[in-house]
């Protein structure tokens, strides 16, 4: 097993619920696409070219201030459990990792991580830079990024157009290479079922919406990452301003649907909450879905101050460590879905009882 | 309507140039469009991009008289063709993006609705400070190259930035 403590929060700060709208947001993050100058896209590259690429940067990282200290992760070198752990830690990407199926990861696949700061190696593009924060807090988020961006190149050559700006291997990425996503939990929206609505006014904005683990994943427990759609033809200001002005009117239009709801079914809202609650404290077996579904109704009775007592950094947490890898770490559970739901029944009635004990039950 | 080139034919490909404000339409028939390099509707139908462009995005194929030229060639830095970004959709160098600059104009236009980046710039000495009168004079510059090209939808992208800027 890869030892995570390395990692400054283990690779999760973003989970501890510090940032701006903690309530509602979960994370920002905004990533950069940049490829190399002189070398093929990952398409179209060898094995040899990827070691390359994977040398030039790590030299341009240990030379840098933001990414001096960042541990190194070699993807294609690791075991399954261990690339799973930190795609659930949201540090590398489901392709990256190579988590469908029985394919390995391709030579190369690396990841780096610094404090709220990481690049991914060898993904679609050479590098994918990466800047993580908790709650809604797109400035932070892009600072930080904007910062590893110069700094790096200043060493490397990027894959520059003077019309069409930075090149990417997919062209629906070039331009800024910038793709910025929001999460948020929507569960007033969807009880409402104005979150429809609300979504295709999203994609007509030129913005879009995916699950909890990114591209190609499902909406799970009313998690949705809202993201800009375009990288072409608007300043990085402009693209995440946009983003902004729209994660805030769904802000908006979130609290508009809590308060409907409490206003005209707070005895249903109650019994939910305490329902969802009551199954996480008490079960002994809890599948995935089960537990997205009751953390998001907890999540919710919490925000809305109906369950005293229970802090949204526990419920954070609870959404990645109740996840199969990080089962298998903490609890060595196996990985029949059976014997995780039975782990996963532990770990959260463990938590549970730790943050709130006698006082909530 | 007759072609403009022959006189003969049925106009087939309908072009709009804007230049300096000015807007003039280009009208040719299939045969004449083909001698100067503008793909027919019909060869546009089986034009692997635009299917890629439909798929990607879900709308109907791109207006057919803004496709030109294109090309069937590989790209003589990675060997990519066409063929080969359908398939994937995606590119195999950065020269790609040279090799079909016309074709992928198209494509981010549908992709993006524009086709000109105004982020932050690189150069091998770092990434340039956005200076609205840097960025200025090089859109000047970008818009003076267009025009020299005959590239006159990116000419009028770009005029309409600076007025935007201005």
């Amino acid at each position: 097993m890869i030892d995570l403590s390395l990692l400054t929060d283990g690779g999760v700060g973003w989970l501890d619920a510090s940032g701006p709208e903690s309530h509602l947001v979960l994370s920002t993050r905004i990533r950069l696409a940049r490829n190399l100058t002189g070398h093929l896209f990952q398409t179209r590259n060898t094995d040899g070219e990827r070691e390359k690429v994977l040398e030039l940067v790590q030299r341009a990282a240990r030379e840098s201030v933001l990414l001096r200290r960042a541990v190194s992760f070699r993807l294609d070198q690791l075991e399954r459990a261990d690339r799973q752990l930190l795609h659930e830690r949201h540090l590398v990407s489901k392709e990256l990792a190579a988590l469908d199926g029985e394919s390995r990861p391709r030579s190369g696949a690396s990841v780096l991580v610094g404090d709220r700061l990481g690049v991914m190696l060898n993904e679609e593009d050479h590098l994918r830079l990466q800047g993580l924060r908790s709650g809604f807090d797109l400035d932070a988020a892009y600072a930080e990024v904007d910062r590893l961006d110069t700094e790096l190149g200043q060493r490397l050559p990027f894959a520059f157009h003077p019309e069409f700006g930075y090149l990417t291997s997919c062209p629906t990425n070039v331009g800024t290479g910038l793709r910025a996503s929001v999460l948020i939990h929507l569960p007033g929206l969807v009880l409402t079922k104005e979150i429809s609505k609300v979504l295709q006014g999203l994609a007509q904005v030129g913005l879009t919406f995916r699950g909890l683990y990114g591209e190609g994943s499902e909406v799970v427990g009313n998690f949705f990452q809202l993201s800009n759609q375009t990288t072409l033809g608007k300043s990085e200001h402009e693209l995440l301003e946009h983003l902004g002005r729209m994660v805030r009117q769904v802000i908006d239009y979130e609290e508009q649907a809590r308060q409907v709801l409490l206003r005209d079914a707070s005895a249903i809202m109650e019994d939910k909450v305490w329902r969802a609650f009551g199954t996480l404290r008490y079960a002994r077996s809890l599948s995935f879905d089960e537990a997205m579904n009751y953390l998001s109704a907890v999540r919710l009775g919490v925000a809305m101050g109906l369950i005293p007592g229970l802090g949204m950094y526990t419920l954070n947490k609870l959404l990645v460590y109740a996840q199969p890898a990080h089962l298998g770490l903490t609890l060595n559970a196996g990985t029949a879905d059976s014997e995780l739901a039975l782990a996963r029944a532990t770990y959260v009635r463990r938590v549970l009882e730790e943050e709130v004990g006698r006082r909530g039950a | 309507m007759t072609c403009d080139h022959c006189h003969e034919r049925e106009a087939v490909v309908h072009l709009t140039h804007i230049a300096d404000g000015q807007v003039t339409m280009l009208h040719l028939c299939e045969r004449c469009a083909a001698e100067k390099g503008v793909e027919s509707p019909q060869s546009v139908q089986d034009n692997t991009l635009v299917k890629f462009v439909g798929a990607t995005v879900g709308k109907s194929a791109i207006d057919p008289s803004l496709v030109v030229g294109g090309g069937r060639q590989a790209c003589p830095a990675c060997g990519a063709t066409l063929q080969d970004f359908r398939h994937s959709g995606r590119l195999g160098c950065a020269d790609c993006y040279r090799t079909w600059e016309t074709a992928l104009r198209d494509i981010l236009r549908k992709l993006h609705g524009a086709t000109l980046h105004m982020g932050e710039r690189y150069t091998e000495r770092g990434v340039e400070p956005a200076d609205p009168v840097e960025r200025a004079a090089d859109l000047r510059e970008q818009l003076r190259l267009a025009v020299e090209t005959e590239n006159f939808e990116l000419a009028a992208e770009i005029r309409d930035r600076l007025r935007v800027m201005e």
